[in-house]
């Protein structure tokens, strides 16, 4: 088992969720987090052109079986990519996962995913 | 220093003095009270507009409540330039065109009006501001039925040919002196302060627009909550506040009249979000908040173009009415799968029809008296109800016809449908490059 961490530009974050309900990945925990990156994120503040210090990004936080772990992968790189490809785009994190619970019935492992 | 301010202090004693005998020519002169309830009803119009935004915007998904609350903004830039440079002659300049719509160019950037104080005793710059803000609002309140999916640049040029060639025209047939549907009837169509010029013409609009542009991608399958419906209860709350300059001010005066426009406009309000409730109630076993709002707005919208003539029973009846036939309306739009985003059309188009209708029948005594003297006889209400359907026609089938031709010329020159990727990334990133709401949850 893995967890898929993603941190994507927010105005991707539709076009992720649905590619990942296309792939059969549909269930997802999202959450708004800022961040440092290589990006420069350039908004308008009154005209002036600003650079915030934090960027905001959405985090997606996925739990899968490890035969899921490229399809998912895939499917985010493909959607969360601004055209060929931008400075900003996100990076996805896999880090491998202990034991995963279902509350309501205390299921344990791969099944409770 | 001192030399200069004492010629300056000259200058105003001598232009007071010009000013001075100028009033002595004149045969109206300013009444200080009219004029200042026409002041504080502009500035209370005028704050109906950003409790539109705060609306609309609270209705919509996180991604796209700046974009949303730009359309009125917007409206208030653009037809705020718009209408004192071509609004107010077209509206209320003498007719031209066969009564099309009026022209003077005297009113071209109201440069005629310097000094004129009308017969309802008030400047007329008061009048032509506090119809100013009329015209801002009514193409604000399309925008409800096509939120979250226009391009900004298409929609600044939308409202303003729309403006120019919807509202003005409307305007000038309902409200100007010479005007046809004014002079409809003995005492004319019943239009007090809005229900057609305002209501049904971009109720109208926006059910031709919402049809014309489609649904928003996703829709009706993917739920869209609002974001916040604090500022949607805050903005309901403005509106309510607003009309009173919206209604009470549209008597032009500051008497009897007034004072019934502003209590029948609290009764219908509350009428309308009481049955609203209790519908609700019924129905779903609870009462939300965006009912009570959506109950509040169908009842001032109701007894807009009624609020000079019913009396508070008619009040009552008018709000409670308009609320039942507009959720009626929305659960048939929910059936017919339309995408009205924010039920323009439902609340404002079916509201101001339900009010410029219904009002027929309880219309206060006097007036139908006052009508039959003028007619040399009689004048039964099913004589109104005629007039009043005219009306009613008229505006709906003139804004409905040319908005599409307008809707048409826009989405083909510069765009009016944003494309899917923009659609998707929503309207605060893809049209403005900013975001509304800091780390809230995305929706």
């Amino acid at each position: 088992m893995k967890l898929i961490t993603a941190i994507i530009p927010p105005d991707r974050l539709d076009h992720v969720r649905e590619a990942l309900i296309q792939a059969d990945i549909t269930r997802i925990t999202v959450s708004r987090v800022t961040g440092h990156g290589r990006q420069e994120d350039i908004e308008f503040y009154r005209g002036q052109k600003i650079a915030p210090n934090l960027i905001p990004k959405v985090r997606l936080d996925i739990a899968v079986n490890n035969e899921f772990v490229d399809i998912t992968v895939d499917t985010i790189v493909k959607a969360a990519k601004h055209g060929q490809g931008e400075i900003g785009d996100g990076k996805i994190f896999i880090t491998p996962m202990e034991q995963c619970i279902r509350i309501r019935t205390n299921e344990r492992g791969g099944s409770a995913i | 220093m001192v030399k200069k301010l004492s010629t300056s202090l000259l200058l105003v004693l001598a232009a007071m003095l010009v000013h001075g005998t100028g009033w002595a020519a004149e045969t109206v002169v300013t009444d200080t009270g009219t004029t200042s309830w026409m002041l504080t009803s502009t500035a209370l119009v005028l704050l109906m507009v950003p409790g539109l935004a705060m609306f609309y915007g609270g209705l919509v998904r996180t991604k796209n409540v700046i974009g949303t609350m730009m359309h009125s903004f917007g409206a208030m830039v653009i037809i705020g330039v718009l209408w004192p440079m071509l609004g107010y002659a077209l509206s209320f300049g003498h007719g031209i065109l066969g009564g099309f719509v009026g022209w003077d160019s005297k009113y071209f950037m109201l440069q005629g009006i310097d000094d004129t104080i009308m017969s309802t005793q008030i400047p007329e710059y008061v009048f032509a501001m506090f119809q100013g803000k009329f015209a801002i609002i009514t193409p604000a309140l399309i925008a409800g039925a096509f939120a979250e999916r226009v391009n900004f640049k298409g929609y600044a040029l939308f409202i303003a040919l729309w403006s120019i060639f919807v509202y003005s025209p409307i305007c000038h047939w309902v409200w100007a002196s010479d005007g046809f549907l004014f002079n409809l009837g003995p005492m004319g169509a019943i239009d007090f302060a809005g229900g057609t010029v305002v209501h049904i013409s971009s109720g109208v609009t926006a059910l031709v627009a919402a049809l014309f542009l489609g649904a928003r991608r996703g829709y009706p399958r993917n739920v869209m909550h609002p974001s916040n419906l604090v500022m949607t209860l805050m903005g309901a709350g403005l509106l309510w506040v607003g009309w009173f300059g919206f209604n009470a001010g549209s008597a032009i005066a500051s008497n009897l009249a007034t004072a019934r426009a502003l209590t029948v406009t609290q009764m219908a309000a509350a009428a309308g979000a009481f049955t609203w409730m209790i519908i609700e109630m019924v129905h779903h076993g609870k009462a939300t908040s965006l009912g009570v709002a959506s109950g509040i707005l169908a009842g001032l919208v109701a007894i807009t173009p009624a609020a000079g003539v019913v009396q508070p029973v008619g009040a009552f009846a008018l709000g409670a009415i308009a609320a039942v036939i507009c959720y009626l309306a929305i659960m048939v739009k929910s059936k017919l799968g339309y995408d009205d985003s924010l039920d323009a059309f439902g609340v404002h188009g079916v509201g101001g029809i339900v009010g410029a209708l219904a009002l027929t029948f309880f219309i206060r005594p006097s007036w139908m008296a006052e009508a039959a003297a003028k007619v040399g006889g009689s004048w039964t209400i099913w004589q109104q109800l005629g007039v009043q359907a005219t009306a009613v026609g008229v505006t709906v089938a003139y804004a409905a016809v040319v908005s599409l031709v307008l809707l048409f010329i826009v989405e083909k020159t510069i765009g009016l449908r944003i494309s899917e990727d923009d659609e998707m990334s929503g309207l605060d990133h893809s049209m403005h490059g900013e975001q509304g709401y800091g780390l809230i949850n995305p929706n």
